[in-house]
């Protein structure tokens, strides 16, 4: 059989500008490619005159989807977005479902869902800057960090039965509460965590390979981060305190004390070094978190959106609707429309959802900040060296799952 | 509403046909001539330095069908609007943002594949998620969800389970 495959995309450029320059392609599948993404590359020697960044090698129809399923049962697809901090794409896609329906949730489901983003940044941040510094050949770092990480999802499998997609969030609150013993084993975790961090910082802050790869390496000015539409630790890394937790405060983050780490100058070492710091501020916030946990149920009892208890179910026929209406037809969100942006790991997490009345979405779009961050990857690549695309990379996080959907 | 977004509504009235705030975010509807403008001065007026966000919404079986939706976010005042025009099958097409923010390049490509507006001034309308030759916009309520079109083709005898 013959099989000719067309090319799937068609390049920005396919003629140098100079005769004594080449045009090279990276990846999509390429071991130092961080991820499924395709740079095309024009060089001068090693250095990097020009690329052209493709994304979508992970694209899986993710709103298509979304406007097949109960406002519900997409929740397990949200999960997929960014893998490495799950719970957080969980709450901000309830958070937008509660602000349509005007349902606002228990105090507990707020701190926990609170103390979970926290947690899942500080899992999403180690696994940043594990994989950018092995990809620099720091495998000690790499290990120590994964072994924290690795900690923190086994931890959060005891809470929601799953290491990376959890499906923990509900419509109205949380699928369940804490089991026992949960917060004496976090805290040993932080306590742990503290300890790892503090080795990578020995072992790469000052380490003059370290440095030499990193400062002044994809260097992004504010106003250029702007401009690209780049949030989170990529623009904070440029000197700026941009950060949705302070700026337009959800959840509990208005009654947290914390800091938002800047950079100074916008490189791959303030970009690492911005992640480290708020790692710390995660914990903090995650001690004050402990503390200010109040008792209650974390559902609401809105019979619109939470299912009722079990044993009414069972027992009385109004609890029996009520439950069937719910799995089969789905929450009844009004008709509307809202955008809400929470804080992810990597910048500003948006779900624009348009409901027109139906337990169906007529629309779910994400907002997702790799995606937008691709857009402006160029800027960080061009004018440097082939190699450094790679520490480059690594430093902005791309998370296919979000970025392709 | 807020002192600043009743600034924007006055400013903005004679280009825009609805202002109202709605979950903390300004709407303002406009017919598609205007989104440039109206864009162009909460950029420069108004200090909205960071667009977020473009996409469409699909309403089959309406007139004009598609609505096209942005959204601006402002670092200084850290506040959001949504701004919304109108566009018909027929001529879906808007101006691009690309002349104000950098980011509408990738986003507007994303639009554009997905639900097929055009970007007018936008040379580089090129599918990202979606791969060359892909027919069809698989975001439209009219697309299928079932439909697929394999750039590598099945074996031979195979056949989809419930396909053509």
């Amino acid at each position: 059989m013959d099989i000719r495959i067309p090319n799937p995309v068609r390049p920005a450029f396919t003629k140098t500008e100079r005769d004594d320059t080449t045009i090279v392609n990276i990846g999509p599948s390429h071991p130092a490619t961080h991820g499924t993404i395709q740079i095309i590359a024009e060089l001068d020697g090693e250095r990097v005159l020009r690329t052209d960044v493709h994304c979508g090698y992970l694209h899986r129809g993710f709103e298509k989807e979304c406007e097949a399923h109960t406002w519900h049962n997409l929740i397990p697809y949200v999960d997929r977005l960014n893998y490495c901090s799950a719970l957080i794409n969980d709450f901000a896609y309830c958070d937008a479902v509660e602000t349509l329906m005007g349902v606002e949730i228990t105090p507990r489901a707020k701190y926990l869902r609170t103390l979970l983003s926290e947690y899942s940044r500080v899992a999403d941040h180690m696994t940043c800057i594990a994989a950018a510094l092995m990809e620099l050949g720091a495998m000690t770092a790499f290990l120590y960090m994964v072994t924290i990480r690795d900690y923190i999802y086994e931890h959060l499998a005891d809470l929601t039965g799953a290491r990376v997609t959890y499906s923990y969030g509900r419509i109205g609150g949380l699928a369940r509460d804490l089991p026992d013993g949960w917060l004496k084993r976090l805290e040993e975790i932080l306590v742990q965590s503290d300890d790892f961090l503090g080795r990578v910082h020995g072992l790469v802050d000052r380490n003059r390979i370290f440095i030499d790869r990193m400062r002044d390496v994809g260097v992004l000015t504010t106003a250029d981060a702007v401009n690209w539409g780049y949030t989170g630790p990529i623009l904070r890394s440029t000197g700026v305190p941009r950060d949705l937790r302070k700026d337009t405060p959800y959840l509990a983050y208005a009654e947290l004390d914390f800091e938002v780490p800047v950079g100074i100058k916008g490189d791959n070492y303030d970009r690492y070094y911005v992640r480290m710091r708020e790692m710390d501020e995660s914990v903090h916030m995650i001690h004050q978190l402990m503390d200010m946990l109040p008792d209650g149920p974390v559902t609401v009892d809105d019979r619109r959106c939470v299912l009722p208890d079990k044993k009414l179910v069972y027992d009385e026929i109004e609890s029996l609707i009520n439950h069937f209406k719910l799995i089969i037809d789905g929450p009844q969100v009004p008709a509307g429309e809202c955008y809400v942006a929470h804080e992810s790991a990597n910048g500003e997490l948006g779900f624009y959802i348009v409901s027109t009345g139906a337990g169906v979405p007529w629309k779910v779009h994400v907002r997702a900040p790799s995606f937008v961050h691709m857009g402006g990857a160029h800027r960080m690549l061009d004018g440097y060296q082939l190699a450094d695309i790679i520490p480059t990379f690594g430093s902005i996080n791309m998370i296919g799952g979000e970025c392709d959907r | 509403m807020n002192p600043i977004f009743e600034r924007i509504r006055e400013a903005l009235a004679p280009k825009v046909t609805e202002a109202a705030e709605a979950h903390g975010v300004l709407v303002l509807q406009a017919a598609p001539g205007a989104v440039l403008d109206a864009a162009g001065l909460l950029k420069d007026q108004f200090r909205f330095d960071m667009f977020t966000d473009v996409t469409a919404v699909d309403w089959l079986g309406q007139e004009p069908r598609f609505e096209v939706v942005w959204h601006f976010y402002s670092t200084a005042h850290k506040l959001r609007v949504r701004l919304k025009a109108r566009v018909s099958e027929a001529e879906p097409v808007v101006d691009t943002l690309t002349g104000l923010y950098g980011s509408a390049h990738f986003m507007e490509r994303e639009c554009h594949e997905m639900y097929g507006i055009v970007f007018r001034g936008n040379a580089d309308l090129r599918p990202i998620l979606l791969y060359e030759g892909f027919k069809g916009h698989p975001l439209r309520k009219d697309y299928p969800k079932e439909l697929e079109q394999p750039l590598v083709p099945y074996r031979e005898g195979f056949e989809m389970p419930g396909g053509e």
